[in-house]
């Protein structure tokens, strides 16, 4: 797709922002925002080709049973129905995610329709195409699904006790990640104390407002799908559905209404496929809201067990952490979660001996996988509460005990990694604890006022051993614009308008004059995905390397007109010129005239490698993760001590980002992530009872509306130590993880009293003060006894 | 299925002969039948506020709302506050300005619903703008950006205080 740029009352481009820069560090509107003020952005349910039918899923009302028999007859016959589906209409029914190799991985295919069996309530066991959507509705209806119920599993404890019914027969266990660091008995022997906790973690949806949805239509012998997805790679697993060869299938990513993660995995890119296959017509589909909350994957359920030595002076000796994830019924992205989860237990702190131990469980319940914070983000409610609990064991002020232990560049890390880039969570801490102000008091005799505050890592880039790549095309037009082609998929984080800045600052081009194509998988150079907040990172790195390539073959032929050297040319405003103010200079458009008389070509193909590495699962040491974002979020709260209720008064976050592309939108991702992350902290639950979803509406399902919490207050730090484009780091992700821990953090603070367990709600705040009132009564009781 | 009749809809100051079915859903006769994407399907409860649009001035969700319901009554959508050349609202321009938005799902309900808002008001406060936008929710900026922006046009619309016309 192409749209071009507009800039919006700009900052002055003739000025240049810290670092020299024309460009980066601009807030400039772009083309997305201004299609997106107009309501005039089409997304992927905005689309309506001739003869287009409407799909449905029709999902298991069961979530564990054998499938005694399928009859579509009744559904066929209805009067503008073109294809009723099952799984024996399937070319090649398994979707097998690729193995990822921790230890004792299984190997366990997804049927795209289940054929024999269901794992989950929502499974699809048949696809519908018909003439109008309502005709689609009433055939799925009259799909008549006979099952055999099956004795399920419903938590992951309960999957991995003896006898437990397996959910695949290869077992229960999907993977085991390990860790291993040090000499973790000897570790705890040189603890003055030793801190545990458990915690606990819900399911939790991702709630993007655009529902799943996409069109499909054949195209020169070509299945082609534009839908809204974060992967437009994932056409070759489509195709080997099909049985088609790879190049027989195009993915076309529209821009998207959120994602988060939920659209990293396909959504309706399969059934779309195989109807748009079986009927050759064009075919729409859209999830509607409650079938994307029954069906779609959830943020993996977390149990974390920690143990924890400290000296008395606040120092960690030893951590060792046991994290189970739920997986839900099928693999998905579950391995690398878990595998993300174990990498970052520990957070930002020098743990010298440490054992870590992360597995992906099965249940029958709805798949998980990614979601912004991929695993990482649950570990930091773990690893901040047991700080807060050492620091109240040891009387310590939390800052302090945090300070004693904080990584900083050149240190190990628990797989033995050592960080190459500067570690600022300390001055995040502080500017985020700052940026609260002046305490609040009381609002009545019944709440308790209370200051906390939670802070991070979180890795940005895929992990190591994927070696991760990213490549773009950029075209210097005749008549001096630019052109950028790239897989790039974009979620709304202004991943296409950040590619845009970094040509324009080292093109000269001005970003009026930029036009981005993104998002399609047999027209542009593969991006690799918009996810694991690896875009600015990957496509901004393989931008700049590009735009540098391709100023470096032009610039040979404007220092031949303009004379001079080539390194002393500016390219500015459109413009290439010699740099003194009297000097001589070339329209962008002259000077690709004159490249194009000489035979140099004005456009450029460039990949940027990531580095690459390997991890041994058996010694659980090796290369995990390319770098890090650190940051902290400060809460104030004001807990009612009658009815539980936890009001968040003041809020705050300040992240290192090494470089601010656009602040405009760092700001925006990092108010954004902290509003996700306060609603997964005190409101969220997609809670199931016995492989049920219990919120089938949106109405039960609480995201932060725009009355719940405060505004959020925030600080950017810009050390210039990242790996992405000038010293970027990643926010996507970051920016979700502290909330919880934050939150958690403060309450302690207001009552006294540590939530473990999430959502924070006021049921489980009372009942953690009834506990506390309890066990002071059988206090008195012993003492007067 | 119920015989279907043609009805006449008056959406941005245009009427459309429509033939409708009795059940059929505003939310999908403005977007599948008369292409309007900026009216969109989010929830289908009326929770989301994405399928919102003005009937005589006032934000009602579109996903419950039968389209016969709304005959010859005058139906406004993002594009209906735009002016007839493209040009932009000072509500959208200053959702651009402060970058009142990331996916740009929720901005036309969430503008159209500010709208109605200053419309009443003149000059909100903070709190007041929070109350009229519970009802259209964003996943992404967190809100604090959305009521920079309409705190910021509303300031510029009627600086003294007065009605912000």
């Amino acid at each position: 797709m192409v749209a071009s740029t507009t800039i919006v009352a700009p900052e002055s481009t003739e000025e240049t922002t810290a670092g020299g820069f024309h460009v980066i560090g601009q807030s400039p509107a772009h083309h997305d925002f201004v299609d997106k003020v107009k309501g005039s952005l089409h997304y992927a349910a905005d689309w309506r080709l001739p003869g287009m039918l409407f799909g449905r899923v029709v999902r298991s009302q069961v979530p564990c049973a054998r499938i005694a028999a399928v009859d579509v007859s009744e559904a066929r016959a209805l009067d503008g129905v073109s294809a009723v589906l099952t799984a024996a209409d399937v070319p090649n029914n398994r979707l097998v995610e690729m193995a990822s190799g921790g230890l004792g991985e299984l190997e366990v295919a997804m049927p795209v329709v289940a054929g024999e069996r269901v794992r989950y309530l929502g499974e699809p066991v048949a696809l519908v195409a018909a003439a109008t959507q309502q005709i689609a509705d009433e055939a799925a209806e009259l799909v008549a699904v006979e099952y055999e119920a099956l004795p399920g599993v419903f938590d992951v404890e309960s999957a991995l006790a003896d006898g437990a019914p397996m959910v695949h027969d290869a077992g229960n266990v999907l993977v085991t990640w390990q860790i291993r660091a040090g000499d973790l008995g000897a570790g705890f022997e040189e603890a003055d104390a030793v801190v545990e906790g458990e915690y606990r973690s819900q399911h939790v949806e991702h709630a993007y407002l655009e529902p799943e949805a996409g069109v499909g239509w054949i195209e020169n012998g070509v299945v082609t799908l534009r839908v809204a997805t974060q992967v437009v790679e994932h056409a070759s697993a489509i195709a080997r559905m099909l049985g088609l060869a790879a190049n027989k299938v195009r993915v076309i990513a529209t821009y998207m209404g959120g994602g988060f993660g939920g659209k990293e995995d396909m959504t309706v890119e399969p059934y779309l496929a195989l109807l748009v296959w079986h009927t050759r017509r064009p075919v729409r589909m859209i999830w509607e809201r409650q079938e994307s909350l029954v069906a779609s994957t959830k943020r993996h359920p977390f149990v974390m067990r920690y143990r924890t030595g400290v000296r008395q002076d606040g120092t960690i000796t030893a951590q060792e952490v046991e994290i189970l994830g739920d997986a839900g019924a099928y693999p998905y992205l579950s391995p690398r979660v878990l595998f993300a989860a174990a990498s970052l237990a520990c957070g930002p702190y020098r743990v010298p001996n440490a054992s870590i131990t992360s597995r992906a469980v099965f249940t029958n319940q709805v798949p998980t996988s990614a979601f912004r914070g991929f695993g990482a983000m649950q570990m930091t409610f773990g690893y901040e509460s047991q700080m807060d609990r050492i620091a109240e064991r040891l009387a310590l002020s939390p800052t302090t005990v945090r300070e004693r232990n904080f990584l900083a560049k050149g240190d190990l890390l628990p797989t033995g990694e050592t960080l190459d880039t500067c570690v600022e969570v300390g001055a995040t801490m502080h500017r985020a604890l700052a940026l609260l102000g002046e305490p609040s008091g009381a609002s009545g005799p019944t709440t308790r006022v209370g200051r906390g505050f939670g802070c991070n890592m979180q890795p940005y880039g895929r992990t190591i051993w994927f070696r991760d790549h990213a490549s773009a095309w950029l075209s210097l037009e005749a008549d001096g614009t630019l052109l950028i082609r790239s897989g790039v998929t974009d979620l709304g984080g202004g991943q296409a308008a950040s590619l845009c800045q970094i040509a324009a600052e080292i093109l000269g081009v001005p970003l009026d004059d930029i036009s981005i194509y993104i998002g399609d998988s047999a027209l542009n150079p593969p991006a690799g995905g918009t996810f694991a907040t690896r875009q600015l990172y990957m496509s901004g790195n393989a931008v700049l390397k590009v735009a540098l390539e391709l100023r470096e073959q032009v610039t040979k032929v404007a220092a031949e007109l303009l004379g001079g050297s080539p390194e002393t040319l500016v390219f500015a405003a459109g413009r290439v010129g010699t740099s003194e103010a009297s000097g001589t200079s070339l329209t962008l458009a002259e000077l690709v005239a004159a490249c194009g008389q000489r035979g140099v070509s004005t456009s450029l193909l460039s990949t940027f490698r990531a580095t690459a590495g390997s991890f041994d699962p058996r010694a659980g040491q090796g290369d995990t993760f390319p770098d890090y974002t650190y940051g902290t979020h400060a809460a104030e709260v004001e807990v009612d001590v009658e009815t539980g209720e936890v009001r968040v008064l003041k809020y705050a976050a300040c992240h290192d980002v090494g470089r601010a592309i656009n602040p405009m939108r760092v700001e925006g991702q990092i108010q954004g992530g902290a509003m996700q992350g306060l609603g997964y902290a005190l409101t969220e639950d997609m809670a199931i009872e016995d492989g049920s979803p219990q919120s089938m509406l949106f109405a039960d399902y609480l995201i932060p509306n725009s009355l719940d919490f405060p505004d959020v207050r925030v600080a950017i730090l810009e050390s210039g130590e990242g790996k992405g484009p000038l010293g970027a780091r990643g926010i996507g992700e970051p920016s979700i993880g502290n909330a919880a821990a934050t939150v958690a953090s403060a309450i302690q603070d207001a009552i006294g009293i540590r939530p473990s367990r999430l959502p924070m709600t006021p049921e489980r705040v009372l009942a953690l003060l009834d506990e506390a009132q309890a066990l002071a009564g059988d206090e008195i009781k012993r003492r007067n006894a | 299925m119920t015989a279907k009749r043609l009805v006449t809809l008056r959406v941005n100051g245009r009427e459309h002969a429509l033939w409708l079915s009795p059940s059929d859903l505003l939310v999908d006769v403005l977007h599948d039948e008369l292409g309007l994407s900026d009216v969109r399907y989010g929830c289908g409860e009326g929770v989301c506020g994405t399928c919102t649009v003005l009937l005589d001035g006032e934000p009602i969700n579109a996903c419950l709302t039968f389209a016969v319901q709304v005959e010859r009554r005058e139906i406004t959508t993002l594009l209906g506050l735009m002016g007839e050349d493209g040009s932009m609202h000072g509500l959208q321009e200053c959702f651009l300005r402060l970058g009142a938005l990331q996916c740009g799902f929720c901005t036309p309900g969430m503008i159209l619903t500010a709208h109605d808002l200053v419309e009443r008001v003149g000059r909100p406060s903070r709190d007041e703008i929070r109350y009229a936008l519970i009802g259209n929710l964003c996943r992404c900026t967190g809100y604090t950006k959305i009521l920079d922006a309409v705190e910021e046009y509303c300031a510029q619309a009627a600086p003294d205080g007065g009605a912000a016309r």
